[in-house]
């Protein structure tokens, strides 16, 4: 051993390899332009952040926790064209009311649809069935919004009003059914109903995919004891994906809260507090925005700034908490 | 003489039980166009109801008498699971259906070779078409796609070969990225560029509002794509002597070329029709416009959304065209993304 080192080095030993832990030079720019690339993200965040906040800064000092609170939104200028400070008010709070009632309804319709999609496709359908499902329910989420804000308006709206009508008939009594004027036309119920079939794709992937990591064992289990597949479903794979179904949920919320265009087209937007779901007037921030931005003067553009920045808070918040949700249930979150 | 004993399969149904849930279906059918008949109530919600109540109702009595209750509890899930399948696809097949029926009829040649600079949306069919939406959509598509799928690989390629210290917050981040409503990208570019540096609307300021929806899309699929990269590779490249710099531009990055292929389709596919930045960016022309930088832009979304908004039957009857031009782009993205992916899976 030690002879053939010898000769070795005798024919002249290559120079010793540097052994080191430290990253090449070119590593080190690597690794700073990936990370300073995947800081964008962060970056994006912050300066939209900023930059609501920037220019609807004004408006929410003169307007204070009103902005959130009230429900008025109005430019009174005096003859000289100047915004008057004392009468001129902007409130959200009719529809911030009318975004969680469309966002909650969109959820209470959606999210038993979804669930008992994905227990399909997870433990019912055949193998050829479930490719083809999926991929359908996936080619759903990427339709654009404004496909589904035209067919709620054409399609959907007829038959949902009769849907209407009967939930107002045999329902009644029910003080979200209840209404003084039988407007049926272009209600937040309407409005829900194409939220819901949004958020239905969104839904079920979550959640099949998180029912898809139920323990095989756990499964075979429940079946060696003899149960039936709905026994087994309702003992083992219900409760290893409540979460999981809680933080898929919390994720179309999210979506429904945010969304403009179809809610737009469906909706008649109305300025006002509404809580009866069948009446055909409400609104919702993102579709606000859309309303009044066409024709703002330069005080109600700082003012819908704000409002924007009120949207951006509330979709984030929702959206940290299933991903927070998601994340803890085992899921790889969606 | 051999015998060949034929493989028996004790779980499939016998001929007796196909013969019973078939009866119970055509019993289903008719009670519901017995009760429809016979009581005030109509309409295709009635049908459908009743005849839903009455096909879980007799399975669940037929299953309660053969098997006892927990096989007729069982029945009734499948039905009712069954039930909900179909109310989430039934939406999809509408959606289908309508586009192609209603789409159809403002079809013709025109569509790719006229603007709309002479025409109103109002007048015949025949007349003016999409050539501005087409270009303005592919321009506006073009531009978001060469700002977010740098940034966007970039992420991935942090979250899933660099892993640094910043790990959790950047994946945290680019999930609340993706939850971003489109209309605040709208009025971000509207608050931080439009009204503080360029002081029209363009095209390209309205690609930047795409590109912050796109870049999660990007990020996410492509993370996913990446981790299914074998660490095999990756420690053969490091092995071999590479840095990781050359381990992940000449090894790892070519063999997810594909699926990153994919990643940059469903991005586009995502933004391809999103409307509301657009209404509020691009200012929307009626011709050709080439110059993204300069200028109104107009774009498919902003046509069918002008069209739906004029409201004439002409105007509605081109919305229905447009979307139909748009979804089947849409589609055409999304299958060759799943051919795509499906090739790489295969191998």
């Amino acid at each position: 051993m030690s002879q053939t080192l010898v000769s070795a080095s005798e024919g002249g030993m290559p120079a010793k390899r540097e052994i080191t832990t430290q990253p090449r030079f070119s590593d080190r720019v690597f690794r700073g332009v990936v990370t300073s690339g995947a800081l964008s993200s962060l970056a994006i965040l912050g300066l939209i952040f900023f930059f609501l906040t920037y220019q609807g800064f004004s408006v929410l000092r003169s307007q204070g926790l009103y902005f959130v609170t009230g429900s008025n939104w109005q430019v009174v200028q005096d003859a000289a064209g100047n915004i008057d400070p004392k009468q001129t008010q902007f409130g959200i709070a009719a529809m911030l009311i009318g975004t969680l009632l469309c966002a909650l309804m969109a959820i209470v319709i959606a999210v038993p649809i979804s669930v008992l999609s994905a227990l399909f496709l997870n433990f019912y359908a055949p193998p050829f069935v479930k490719k083809v499902m999926v991929s359908v329910v996936d080619l759903m989420a990427a339709f654009p919004s404004i496909l589904f804000g035209l067919w709620g308006f054409f399609i959907l709206m007829p038959s949902a009003e009769y849907w209407a009508k009967l939930l107002h008939k045999y329902f009644g009594f029910i003080p979200f059914f209840k209404m003084e004027v039988p407007v049926f036309t272009r209600s937040p119920f309407i409005a829900g109903l194409v939220l819901a079939i949004m958020i239905i794709p969104i839904v079920t992937s979550v959640a099949r995919e998180i029912f898809s990591q139920t323990p095989l064992d756990r499964i075979q289990a429940a079946y060696a004891l003899g149960a039936t597949r709905w026994s087994m479903i309702r003992a083992v794979v219900l409760p290893f994906g409540r979460s999981g179904i809680v933080g898929g949920a919390m994720l179309g919320l999210g979506r429904a809260m945010g969304e403009t265009v179809a809610v737009y087209s469906v909706l008649n937007i109305v300025y006002q507090i509404n809580w009866h779901v069948l009446l055909g007037a409400g609104g919702n921030v993102a579709s606000m925005i859309l309303l009044k931005f066409g024709d703002a003067g330069p005080e109600e553009i700082k003012a819908l700034m704000a409002a924007g920045l009120v949207l951006f808070l509330l979709t984030l918040v929702v959206n940290s908490i299933a991903d927070f949700i998601v994340r803890r249930s085992g899921g790889k979150g969606r | 003489m051999t015998t060949t004993i034929r493989p028996q399969k004790p779980w499939q149904a016998s001929p007796s039980q196909r013969l019973i849930s078939a009866s119970v279906l055509a019993l289903s059918v008719a009670a519901s166009f017995l009760i429809v008949a016979l009581t005030p109530m109509k309409g295709k919600l009635a049908y459908f109801v009743v005849f839903f109540l009455a096909f879980a109702l007799l399975d669940f009595i037929f299953h309660f008498a053969s098997r006892g209750l927990s096989a007729a509890k069982d029945s009734l899930a499948r039905a009712v699971i069954v039930l909900g399948i179909a109310l989430g696809v039934f939406p999809i097949i509408s959606i289908l259906a309508t586009v192609f029926v209603r789409g159809y009829k403002g079809l013709h040649w025109g569509l790719f070779t006229h603007d709309m600079k002479l025409n109103s949306v109002s007048d015949p069919i025949g007349q003016g078409g999409l050539l501005h939406a087409l270009t303005g959509t592919t321009l506006l598509v073009l531009v978001a796609l060469i700002i977010s799928v740098p940034l966007g690989i970039l992420t991935a390629v942090y979250m899933t070969e660099v892993r640094g210290r910043f790990l959790k917050p950047i994946k945290f981040l680019v999930q609340a990225m993706s939850g971003v409503p489109s209309i605040v990208a709208g009025l971000f570019i509207l608050s931080s560029i439009v009204y503080t540096v360029t002081k029209s609307y363009s095209g390209f300021v309205g690609s930047l509002a795409l590109s912050i929806l796109m870049i999660p899309t990007v990020a996410r699929t492509s993370e996913e794509v990446l981790l299914l990269i074998p660490n095999d590779l990756r420690e053969a490249g490091t092995a071999l002597g590479g840095t990781q710099w050359r381990t992940v531009a000449m090894v790892v990055v070519p063999a997810a070329r594909s699926g990153l292929v994919t990643a940059m389709i469903l991005g586009v596919a995502r933004i391809a029709g999103e409307t509301a930045p657009i209404i509020l960016l691009t200012g929307g022309g009626d011709s050709v416009n080439a110059n993204p930088f300069h200028g109104p832009m107009g774009s498919l979304p902003f046509y069918i959304w002008k069209s739906y908004a004029v409201g004439t039957p002409e105007s509605i009857t081109r919305a229905w065209a447009g979307i139909f031009v748009l979804l089947t782009i849409v589609l055409i993205l999304f299958i060759s993304a799943r051919i795509l992916s499906g090739r790489k899976a295969s191998k």
